[in-house]
C-alpha cells in the first residue's frame, strides 16, 4: 500500500479500494488506527505537532489556572491541600472594587475607540477608494504606523507630543494660543489622560481597518453604483447609506468584533503612558493591567490572578458566542 | 454646475487626505527630529522644525549606554522574531494542509478545538500560561520567549482556508506520479503557495517584533530583554535621556519599516484575510 493515492478524489471509488471502506471487512486493530492508506497516521503527522502544542500552551494553562484558582496561592504554583479556599479567590475578585472598576475602565475605552476608529478607518477607505492617483502613497501612509509597536508609539505621545512639559509639542502648539500648559496624563480632572490613550491606538490601528474596509469596498459591484445614479440617487451621502454602508455589513460586523476584543486585550498602551519610576496611578487600569499588578506585582498572589484569568477568558468566550450568533443570524437573513 | 461640484469636492477630498497624512507622519518625524537632537534643543523652548546640528552621534553612543542594553535587546528581538516566525508558518501551514486536505473521520472535532482557542485569547491567559512557563524553568529563557507563542491557531484557520481553495489538480497528478502527502506538500504545494506563506509570515514577524506584554512577563533578566522590553524600563529610568530614548525608539523600528516597504503587498493580503470570516 502507497501513502497516499489518488483514492481520496470524490469521485468513483475504483473497486480495489472499496474493501478500505468501513466495515466492510475485518481488519486488525493495528491497521484500523492507521486508517486506510495510513491516512489517519499522516493525518496526524500534519496536525499532530501543532495540536499538541496548541493545547500544552492554551488548555493546559487554562486547566492549571482554573485549579490554582481555588487555592491561596502566593508565590507558588503548587499550592499544599490546606490552601484550599474554594470559591473565596472568585469571591474577593467579584467583590474588588478595583476588578469591576477596570471592567468599567474596559467599558468607557470601548466607548471612545470603538467608534473613534470606525469612523476615521472608514472615510480614510472611502476616501482612498476614489482616488485617481497617489492611492498606494496614501494607503501606505496610513497603513504605516502599523508597523510601529506601542512602546515606540507610547514614548512619542508621553515624551514628544503630550509631553506635560512645555515643550511637549501639544503644549507648544497650545502656548501659540495663549493657552496654559496641562500635565496630560497626571491629570484626572477633567481626564485629559484619555486623549493620549485613545489617540495613541487610533493612530496605530486605522490603518489596518482601513485595509479591511478597502477590501470591502473592492467587493461591491459597480453595477449597484450605476443603478442608483439611473434610480436619480445623488452621490454623496444617499449613495453611501443606501449602497455602500448596507453593503460593508459583514466588514462592519468583523471590524467591530475585533476592535472590541482588542480593546479587551489592552494592555501595552495603558502600561507604557501611565506606569514610572513610582509604578501605576490608582486610575485607567483596565482588565490586563489589573491583573497583571495583583498576579506579578509584590504579592505574586497566582491564586487571585487565576481566578481574574478564568473570569476575563469567560466574559470574552461568552461574548464572542453571543456576538457570533448575533450577527450569524442577521446576516443569514439577508 | 454639476462638473464645478464635482471638482470642488474631489479638490476637498485630496487637501483633507493630504492633512490627514502630514497627522499621521507627525509621530516618525518626532522620532527623527528628538533622535538627532541634543538634549538642550529638545528641552528648550519653542518648536524648531529641526535642531540647528543634527547630532548623528546619538546613533552609535546610544548602543553604549549600560543602562539601554540596546545592541544585546535587538539580537534577542532578531532571534526571536525569527525564529518565532519560521516555527508558527511551519507547525501552522502542516496542520492547515492537514485539516483541508487529509480525510480523518474527527477532523472536525479537532479543528473546533483549535477554533476554540481563538476564543480566549492568549493575552487573557497571561497569568496561567506564566504559571506553566515557570514551572517549566523558562523563565528568562529564549525558549520561554518563543516556544508557547508557536501555536497560532489564527494562522492555522488561515492556511486551512487558502489549501481549501487550493487546486486540487496540481495535487492530484502528484499522486499520479506516486508522491505521497507529504512529498506532495513540500514539492507542490508550498512552492505553489508562497503568497500564502509571505502573507503570514509578514503578520507574524511583524507582531512578534512588537509584542510586549509576554516578553515583559518572561524575559526578567536584562540579558532577556527585547527591545520592546528594554525601550519600556528605559523610559521610566530616574534620569531619563530624551534624545537616546528617541534614538533608540528609531533604530527599533528600522526593520520593520523595512519589512513593511518591501513586503507591504503581502502584509495588506494577510490583514484582509484576518479580518473577513467567512
Amino acid at each position: 500500500m502507497t501513502a497516499g493515492g489518488t483514492e481520496e478524489a470524490v469521485t468513483d471509488v475504483p473497486a480495489p479500494r472499496a474493501a478500505a471502506a468501513p466495515g466492510a471487512e475485518p481488519r486488525s486493530f493495528g491497521a484500523r488506527l492507521l486508517g486506510p492508506q495510513r491516512r489517519n497516521l499522516w493525518f496526524w503527522l500534519f496536525v499532530g505537532p501543532f495540536a499538541i502544542g496548541l493545547g500544552l500552551f492554551t488548555y493546559v494553562p487554562l486547566a492549571w489556572s482554573v485549579y490554582l484558582s481555588f487555592f491561596d496561592a502566593h508565590n507558588t504554583v503548587s499550592p499544599a491541600g490546606s490552601d484550599f479556599v474554594g470559591l473565596g479567590n472568585y469571591g474577593a475578585m467579584l467583590g474588588d472594587a478595583a476588578f469591576l472598576g477596570s471592567l468599567g475602565t474596559f467599558v468607557l475605552f470601548t466607548a471612545f475607540i470603538v467608534p473613534a476608529t470606525y469612523v476615521l478607518s472608514l472615510a480614510l477607505a472611502l476616501m482612498v477608494n476614489r482616488l485617481r492617483f497617489a492611492r498606494a502613497f496614501f494607503r501606505s501612509v496610513f497603513f504605516l504606523p502599523t508597523a510601529c509597536s506601542y512602546v515606540v508609539a507610547a514614548v512619542i505621545w508621553k515624551l514628544s507630543i503630550f509631553n506635560g512639559v512645555r515643550f511637549g509639542l501639544a503644549n507648544t502648539v497650545l502656548g501659540w494660543f495663549g493657552t496654559d500648559q496641562t500635565a496630560w496624563l497626571s491629570t484626572t480632572d477633567p481626564p485629559w489622560y484619555w486623549l493620549v490613550i485613545v489617540t495613541v491606538r487610533l493612530w496605530l490601528q486605522a490603518g489596518f481597518y482601513m485595509i479591511l474596509f478597502l477590501a470591502g469596498l473592492q467587493r461591491i459591484s459597480p453595477q449597484l453604483y450605476e443603478a442608483a445614479a439611473v434610480d436619480g440617487a445623488r452621490p454623496g451621502w444617499q449613495v453611501l447609506r443606501h449602497i455602500t454602508l448596507p453593503q460593508l455589513r459583514a466588514t462592519s460586523v468583523a471590524v467591530v468584533l475585533l476592535l472590541v476584543i482588542n480593546a479587551f486585550q489592552a494592555f501595552d498602551e495603558f502600561y507604557n503612558l501611565l506606569s514610572d519610576a513610582r509604578g501605576y496611578p490608582p486610575y485607567a487600569r483596565p482588565p490586563l493591567v489589573y491583573l497583571y499588578y495583583t498576579a506579578l506585582g509584590r504579592d505574586q498572589n497566582l491564586g487571585l490572578g487565576s481566578a481574574g484569568a478564568v473570569i476575563l477568558a469567560l466574559i470574552i468566550a461568552v461574548a464572542t458566542v453571543v456576538q457570533a450568533r448575533w450577527f450569524g443570524l442577521g446576516r443569514k437573513e439577508e | 454646475m454639476h462638473d464645478a461640484l464635482t471638482r470642488a469636492g474631489r479638490a476637498l477630498r485630496l487637501a483633507s487626505l493630504i492633512v490627514l497624512a502630514l497627522l499621521f507622519l507627525i509621530p516618525f518625524y518626532l522620532l527623527v527630529r528628538n533622535g538627532l537632537a541634543t538634549e538642550r534643543d529638545i528641552t528648550a523652548p519653542g518648536w524648531t522644525l529641526f535642531p540647528h546640528t543634527l547630532q548623528w552621534s546619538n546613533l552609535t553612543e546610544v548602543f553604549r549606554d549600560p543602562n539601554l542594553p540596546l545592541g544585546r535587546a535587538l539580537l534577542n528581538s532578531t532571534l526571536i522574531a525569527v525564529s518565532t516566525t519560521l516555527g508558527t508558518v511551519l507547525l501552522a501551514s502542516l496542520a492547515g494542509y492537514g485539516l483541508a486536505r487529509i480525510p480523518f473521520r474527527r477532523a472536525n472535532v479537532v479543528f473546533y478545538a483549535i477554533l476554540g482557542t481563538l476564543m480566549v485569547p492568549a493575552a487573557v491567559t497571561f497569568v496561567p500560561s506564566f504559571v506553566l512557563v515557570s514551572s517549566l524553568g523558562w523563565i528568562s529563557t529564549l525558549r520561554g520567549l518563543v516556544i508557547p507563542t508557536l501555536f497560532s491557531a489564527f494562522a492555522c484557520f488561515v492556511f486551512r482556508q487558502y489549501f481549501l481553495g487550493f487546486p486540487k489538480e496540481l495535487e492530484d497528478a502528484a499522486r499520479v506520479d506516486g508522491l505521497g502527502y507529504w512529498r506532495t506538500y513540500w514539492r507542490i504545494v508550498v512552492p505553489n503557495a508562497r503568497p500564502v506563506f509571505a502573507a503570514v509570515g509578514t503578520i507574524v514577524f511583524i507582531g512578534a517584533w512588537n509584542a510586549f506584554l509576554w516578553p515583559l512577563v518572561i524575559g526578567q533578566d536584562q540579558e532577556a530583554w527585547t527591545v520592546q522590553v528594554a525601550l519600556s524600563t528605559f523610559t521610566t529610568a530616574q534620569n531619563l535621556n530624551l534624545h537616546e530614548l528617541f534614538v533608540a525608539a528609531g533604530v527599533s523600528i528600522v526593520p520593520l519599516v523595512v519589512v513593511f516597504l518591501l513586503l507591504q503587498r503581502y502584509i495588506v493580503a494577510g490583514v484582509e484575510r484576518s479580518g473577513i470570516d467567512d
